[in-house]
């Protein structure tokens, strides 16, 4: 049965404006649907909606129809939808709820009362499905990022949903994480036919496998179209909104279309797809250290040989050594575990290492990836002082009585970095940030990477954002399993693989080190090769 | 502090059993008096324990239990009036008033205070030996919501412990003095009403909110029960034994005790034997490892 919505207008409670307006739709089973839209325009309140929270769970004001599975929501709450919706969030952490993973598996069809032996079967074509067979009987306490968000993404694929909803599932997870999941809702929508709407910031990750694309602007449906329709409409009327794929397209003159694969055969069509050049090569990070030690008069921060071992279990990081120039821009990217975090509490002083050491030229200052926890005042004047709320842009009469708690997730993020920077005479020698961008649109991240690249110091982030990365960066390191396996600078390393790479690397396969779509159509259209950014040390 | 699917012999038979025997241990904890045998309670229960692979999990709740045990003994000592053997003269002091410590009062607040420790270890093995999703499937049946409600509580312990680790640590990430106490505490206490509202929704996009018991069907098909095994006969009548030679102990009594007015804990072979056979029958079914 399809999913409709007929003029459906919702405000939360308090709300001074509906977060959707007049939204008709229909959703024909079988699609797998892409909602996308900026912060604050209404995506995840869609999902909520079709999952029935909206208005139940949250409450408000609500006008108009959603029928699912032909239940009407204003009557049927989600509890009554669950056995037709499969919801997954964000966060996967508050969505196990179990202590184990086959437990968790069976928790949603256990409370619809199904029969053990159906509980079982159930369960046991999840795991399969998703590949989890063998994590059934380890405790969820114990799993990484992915593997609770694909524990999550079983659990809600046990009942055999007809419509899944999943909000933003790769927020948090590796480029190779995410992908796999996307390519696991891809065979959950071709061999169960399930519908499936997913909301979703970094389009490049899953438009490739979508039917359609639904646009939301300010609560209101902007665009529905095909993914590659989508990309036409959004480089005319929300740029924010293009893949860099398309952006390389668009700026060579052809029409965009979704997806690397289709990406090379449209420049392949033209003969304009380069022959895979070979990228700068990444140094190791103990031969860059020696280097730069020789070289740089004072490091603004120096790992020597630093391990993090645990008492039972492997060591978290191994032998890392990385010195840091003051002024240098630097990303930590590697796969969830990889040691990326572990390594900026290092930095931070907020772990001793096993063995090696740790020296900074001044304060460390370390923004971690729930900006919330840093805010714990009344107002927003009272978290930071003013010089600091102007460094970062919240210096706003009107925006300094407000409760941090109230503001955007953008500005929560600023405040906080307001927080670490602390006034002059306090700013850090070193900012480490983790996972800034976790959520944020690509407009947020654009005033990041500037609001960053003003700063004084040095600056470490780690991400999973390689379009971040390759904005922000002069230097990239590599983690896997607590060591670095690659250290360069961004052209080098983000252009030079499969995973940690732009979607124009990977469009270009690496050629000319091109990590944007400005750098591609100069390398495409100029004949040229790109200025390659050199490491600042 | 949470549980961790491990394998041993405690955690191989089922969830009424391995609650049955944390229960009997726990109940004998608070039949004895005997110091003796109560002493031996607390033994068996480290000892179950580190047979089931919790016993650092334990040594950590120790290190919290003891000092509690101290405090009761030392508070029963200034506050009780009772018996005749006065160890020290205070003589007046503010709010107590005239305080003598006797001998026996010391006695019995050292005898509550590792009862305390006794019920405190209890509580750790069932958390950390005992598979909560069993615990919830077995007392479904009794109420399902009760039950439900009770796990998830527990379960959200290690989200808001990490939460609060978070928290300390961005707070340590501040330069400049630190938010007051109260602004660390409402900011905490937002922290877990967003938790809890996250994972009440998550709970109810899962159709916890329109939970059903099984089904006639379930009561047919599923009732064939797993016949006991040896663990569970193992445990189970460990369990019998255990409270049975606490009430032995305690009633007939092979271990009397008592405090007032004047000390009585006679030390003879009927306490030795009965705390050596609380051990033996507590620790036995440990013993049985085959095919773990």
């Amino acid at each position: 049965m399809p999913v409709t919505l007929e003029r459906v207008t919702y405000t939360y409670p308090g709300a001074s404006a509906p977060a959707l307006r007049d939204v008709n739709l229909r959703i024909e089973p079988g699609e797998l649907v892409i909602v996308a839209g900026g912060s604050g325009s209404g995506k995840s309140t869609l999902l909520r909606a079709i999952s029935g929270l909206v208005p139940h769970f949250h409450g408000g004001t609500f006008a108009g129809t959603v029928t699912v599975a032909g239940l009407d929501t204003r009557t049927h709450g989600p509890g009554d939808l669950a056995a037709a919706v499969g919801t997954l969030f964000q966060d996967p952490e508050t969505q196990i709820v179990m202590g184990t993973v086959r437990a968790e598996l069976g928790f949603g069809l256990e409370n619809r009362g199904e029969p053990p032996e159906r509980v079982a079967r159930g369960v046991e074509e999840a795991a399969l499905a998703l590949g989890i067979a063998h994590l059934l009987d380890r405790s969820t306490a114990e799993l990484s990022g992915g593997e609770l968000q694909r524990t999550a993404l079983g659990a809600a694929l046990a009942g055999h949903p007809q419509v899944l909803v999943l909000d933003e599932p790769t927020s948090q997870l590796d480029p190779v994480a995410g992908d796999e999941l996307i390519g696991l809702l891809r065979r959950a929508n071709d061999d169960a036919d399930t519908t499936i709407v997913l909301a979703e910031h970094r389009l490049e990750r899953c438009l490739h496998a979508a039917d359609r694309v639904i646009a939301l602007g300010d609560g209101a449906i902007a665009c529905d179209a095909t993914p590659a329709e989508f990309l036409k409409w959004a480089g005319r009327a929300a740029p924010r909104l293009q893949t860099p794929g398309a952006q390389l397209l668009e700026g060579l003159g052809l029409a965009p279309v979704p997806g690397v694969k289709r990406a090379r055969a449209a420049l392949r069509s033209r003969n304009l797809l380069p022959d895979r050049a070979g990228a700068p090569e990444p140094t190791a990070g103990g031969r860059r250290s020696r280097r730069v030690r020789s070289s740089a008069p004072a490091p603004a921060l120096e790992l020597q040989g630093v391990w993090h071992e645990l008492r039972s279990g492997p060591s978290l990081l191994r032998g890392v050594s990385l010195t840091i120039a003051p002024g240098e821009r630097v990303a930590l990217m590697g796969r969830n575990g990889a040691g990326k975090s572990t390594l900026l509490r290092h930095a931070a002083g907020l772990m001793t290492p096993t063995r090696g050491r740790v020296r900074s030229a001044g304060r460390v200052g370390l923004l971690a990836q729930n900006p919330v926890d840093y805010l714990v005042h009344e107002h927003v004047a009272d978290e930071a002082p003013a010089s600091a709320l102007t460094a970062v842009g919240l210096d706003d009469p009107e925006l300094a009585q407000r409760h941090p708690r109230d503001l955007s997730g953008g500005e929560k993020q600023r405040l906080a970095l307001a927080v670490v920077l602390g006034d002059g005479s306090q700013r850090p020698a070193v900012l480490c940030l983790d996972e800034p961008t976790r959520g944020m649109d690509r407009e947020h991240r654009a005033r990041l990477v500037a609001l960053l690249g003003a700063l004084d110091g040095a600056v470490i982030v780690a991400t999973h954002d390689a379009e971040f990365a390759a904005a922000f960066a002069n230097r990239v390191v590599l983690l896997a399993d607590g060591a670095p396996i690659a250290d360069g600078t961004a052209a080098a390393v983000l252009s030079g693989g499969s995973y940690f790479v732009t979607e124009t690397a990977r469009i270009l396969g690496g050629a000319g080190a091109a990590l944007t779509p400005a750098d591609g159509v100069a390398l495409l259209a100029g004949g040229g090769r790109p200025a390659t950014p050199e490491v600042v040390v | 502090m949470i549980y961790r699917r491990r394998t041993g012999p405690l955690q191989s038979a089922r969830a009424a059993i391995g609650c049955a025997y944390c229960l009997a241990l726990g109940a004998a904890a608070l039949i004895v008096s005997n110091p003796v045998v109560l002493g031996a309670v607390v033994v068996a229960i480290l000892g179950a324990g580190h047979a089931a692979g919790v016993g650092r999990e334990l040594r950590r709740a120790a290190t919290f239990a003891i000092p509690a045990m101290v405090a009761i003994a030392v508070i029963n000592a200034l506050v009780t009036r009772d018996g005749l053997t006065v160890i020290l003269r205070l003589g007046d002091l503010p709010l107590l008033g005239h305080t003598d410590v006797t001998l026996e009062a010391t006695a019995y607040g050292a005898i509550l205070g590792l009862r305390c420790v006794g019920l405190i270890l209890c509580g750790v093995l069932y958390t950390t030996a005992v598979d909560p999703d069993e615990v919830l499937r077995l007392f479904r049946r009794v109420s399902y919501r009760s039950a439900l409600t009770a796990t998830l509580a527990t379960r959200m312990v290690p989200i808001l412990i990490r939460d609060s680790r978070r928290l300390a640590d961005a707070q340590r990430c501040r330069p400049g003095p630190a938010p007051s106490r109260l602004a660390l505490m409402r900011a905490s206490t937002s922290g877990m009403l967003d938790r809890a509202l996250d994972v009440a929704a998550a709970l109810e996009v899962r159709g916890y909110g329109a939970a059903r018991r099984p089904g006639h069907r379930t009561r047919t098909l599923g009732a064939a029960r797993a016949p006991l095994s040896r663990h569970d006969l193992a445990f189970g009548t460990a369990a019998a034994a255990v409270v049975t030679i606490a009430a032995l102990a305690r009633w007939v009594p092979l271990a009397p005790f008592s405090a007032y007015p004047s000390l009585r804990a006679p030390a003879g072979a009927e306490p030795l034997a009965g705390a050596a056979a609380l051990l033996v029958c507590a620790l036995a079914p440990f013993l049985d490892r085959r095919g773990l």
